[in-house]
């Protein structure tokens, strides 16, 4: 465990040093606090909530933005080290190959979750701040969001730490990377689209379409925080889709960790048996 | 004495390709022995085989009796110290930083890395960040962190690599209170006029094969390269020295007051002494032994009429 912590702890430094942590916090907390001063402005016409008009905002701005940073941060934890030449000497020393993956995963998540409370909490403050009612707003919808970006994330940072033991090369995994971003975040969802378009005629039935939404991070988190409240639901255009769904929120968060534990054991699996 | 490295017939195969054949050999405590070879002839192989990175094809590598790619591994490299060729560390953090990290993954206290930065003459540069570093620089910065943790067994890939003729000078000195220490130490250089005095031994690796493991005296035995000995004889005395040494030595080449002749290794002594017997007739001597590199070359050369037999 202590060597796991030591590697974590030099990927969180190193993120510092190179000012990833700052950036990436500041992207987020610029993005979401514009969200939340001028996102909320609307908010009366419509009779809800300045809480539920946030938390759309920024659950569909982190579909987006947050499965990038995590693979931003993670292709190349592997490929990128054995490249630079330091994977070797640190094989080298008395650590076992998975407290490297899992260390360095660790390290990244952390980073992400630095980001995510920081950013999303100056969302939080202003939304605080700025309404008048703010004690009433049911906040564990705003805990459901930040923990579920943090679960996003640490999926899509799986995925790029397996792509990262599968390269041999930085830019194939900075190529599958974007592939990844491409397909699971823009592609899935059209393609399925599609496909319930194509099947209408009762071609597929409610059981499939949920297994299809479970196996993609994404969509998982997309149901959990989108159909979270009625307000949310009716804003976001998913009052159907939540209303029908049989995926309780319990079985969304297991999707996220199941997409986080599958890859990593897959990248352990992978690179136990790299030769460096 | 027990070995700290016992490497026992390996070999490795990748696909379609021999890296190392029936490779064998040991080390003791306190005893430093050169790998030698051309480059892709098998060394860093060997290297990451006994740092249990890579398991062996066939036949087994044992380091204090354990095998290092087993599931005591992580406990074997714990006593092993390792500088690969072509070091490399994370540009963004300091000197200090990267020892204290190193030292943190061996269980040693991160306070003790200004001590090692100091002994190889990074005192002054820990707290720089290592991308401001020379190659001679990040080299020592390499033989620092392969110290932590007092290892019992070295292994350094090329480490005089960018490191000035001062510098060396220190490295070796260091390598002999190493040595003294009972600490085993096993070097690759292609600089082979300079680990020819400093290692004990020489394990010559060619195309993944052994082709000798032994000193430097028994090399030249077993090679049977003749010593090269100079005269300087008298004017137009020639033909009184090679009249004198004749059944000992061949003549290589002779002007009017110089000779040179190929002894074997046996005859060596008796042909000093018909030298010496001479008088003032000679003038000067100069002895030369044939170097590791002609060694080399020799065991290579007969290793080629092998394969082609």
């Amino acid at each position: 465990m202590n060597a796991i912590f030591i590697i974590a702890l030099q990927e969180v430094l190193t993120g510092l040093r190179n000012k990833w942590v700052l950036s990436t916090t500041l992207l987020l907390g610029a993005l979401a606090l514009s969200l939340t001063l001028l996102g909320s402005t609307p908010t009366g016409g419509v009779g809800a909530d300045s809480l539920s008009v946030v938390v759309v905002s920024l659950s569909s701005l982190s579909i987006f933005l947050i499965p990038l940073i995590a693979l931003m941060l993670s292709f190349d934890s592997i490929v990128g080290e054995a490249e630079r030449g330091t994977l070797l000497l640190l094989m080298a020393y008395p650590l076992a190959r998975w407290h490297l993956i899992v260390g360095k995963f660790l390290g990244h998540i952390f980073i992400l979750l630095l980001a995510i409370v920081i950013g999303y909490g100056m969302a939080a403050l202003a939304l605080a701040l700025e309404s008048e009612a703010a004690v009433e707003l049911d906040w564990s919808v705003f805990g459901g969001l930040i923990l579920s970006s943090i679960l996003l994330g640490g999926a899509f940072l799986a995925v790029g730490t397996l792509i990262s033991t599968l390269t041999v090369e930085r830019a194939t995994a900075a190529g599958l990377a974007v592939a990844s971003w491409f397909v699971l975040v823009l592609i899935y969802d059209a393609a399925l689209l599609g496909l319930l378009v194509s099947a209408q005629d009762g071609g597929m039935n409610s059981d499939l379409l949920n297994l299809f939404l479970l196996a993609n991070p994404a969509d998982a988190f997309r149901l959990l925080n989108l159909t979270s409240t009625e307000t949310v639901r009716t804003l976001s255009g998913m009052a159907g889709v939540g209303a029908n769904s049989a995926l309780s929120s319990g079985v969304l968060f297991a999707s996220l960790v199941v997409w986080i534990c599958v890859p990593l054991c897959i990248a352990i699996g992978v690179f136990l048996r790299r030769e460096p | 004495m027990t070995s700290v490295v016992n490497v026992k017939n390996v070999s490795k195969q990748y696909k379609g390709f021999s890296a190392l054949s029936d490779i064998s050999f040991q080390l003791k405590r306190g005893e430093i022995v050169a790998l030698v070879g051309h480059n892709g002839a098998g060394k860093t192989t060997l290297m990451k085989l006994m740092l249990g990175l890579i398991q062996p094809s066939q036949g087994e590598v044992c380091i204090n009796g354990q095998n290092p790619s087993g599931a005591r591994g992580a406990d074997v490299r714990r006593e092993i110290g390792f500088l690969p060729e072509n070091i490399a560390f994370s540009g963004a953090m300091t000197g200090l930083e990267v020892m204290a990290f190193y030292s943190r993954i061996k269980g040693e206290p991160a306070k003790k890395s200004a001590n090692l930065l100091e002994r190889v003459g990074l005192a002054d540069a820990g707290t720089r960040r290592v991308s401001t570093y020379s190659k001679g620089m990040r080299q020592r910065l390499g033989l620092a962190q392969a110290l932590i943790g007092h290892p019992q067994l070295l292994l350094l890939d090329e480490p005089t690599t960018g490191l000035d003729p001062a510098l060396r000078r220190e490295f070796y000195t260091m390598l002999e209170e190493l040595r003294s220490q009972g600490v085993a130490v096993i070097l690759s250089s292609h600089a082979l006029d300079e680990i020819e005095s400093k290692a004990d031994r020489f394990v010559l690796i060619s195309k993944g094969r052994l082709l000798a493991c032994d000193h430097l005296a028994d090399l030249l035995v077993k090679t049977g390269l003749p010593v090269q000995i100079s005269v300087q004889v008298a004017t137009c005395t020639t033909q009184q020295v090679i009249t004198a040494v004749e059944g000992c030595a061949d003549v290589d080449h002779r002007t009017e007051d110089r000779l040179r002749l190929n002894c074997p290794q046996r005859d060596k002594v008796t042909l000093l002494r018909k030298i010496v017997d001479l008088g003032d007739l000679v003038r000067d001597v100069e002895i030369n032994q044939p170097g590791l590199e002609a060694i080399y070359r020799s065991l290579q050369a007969h290793q080629g009429r092998e394969e082609l037999s």
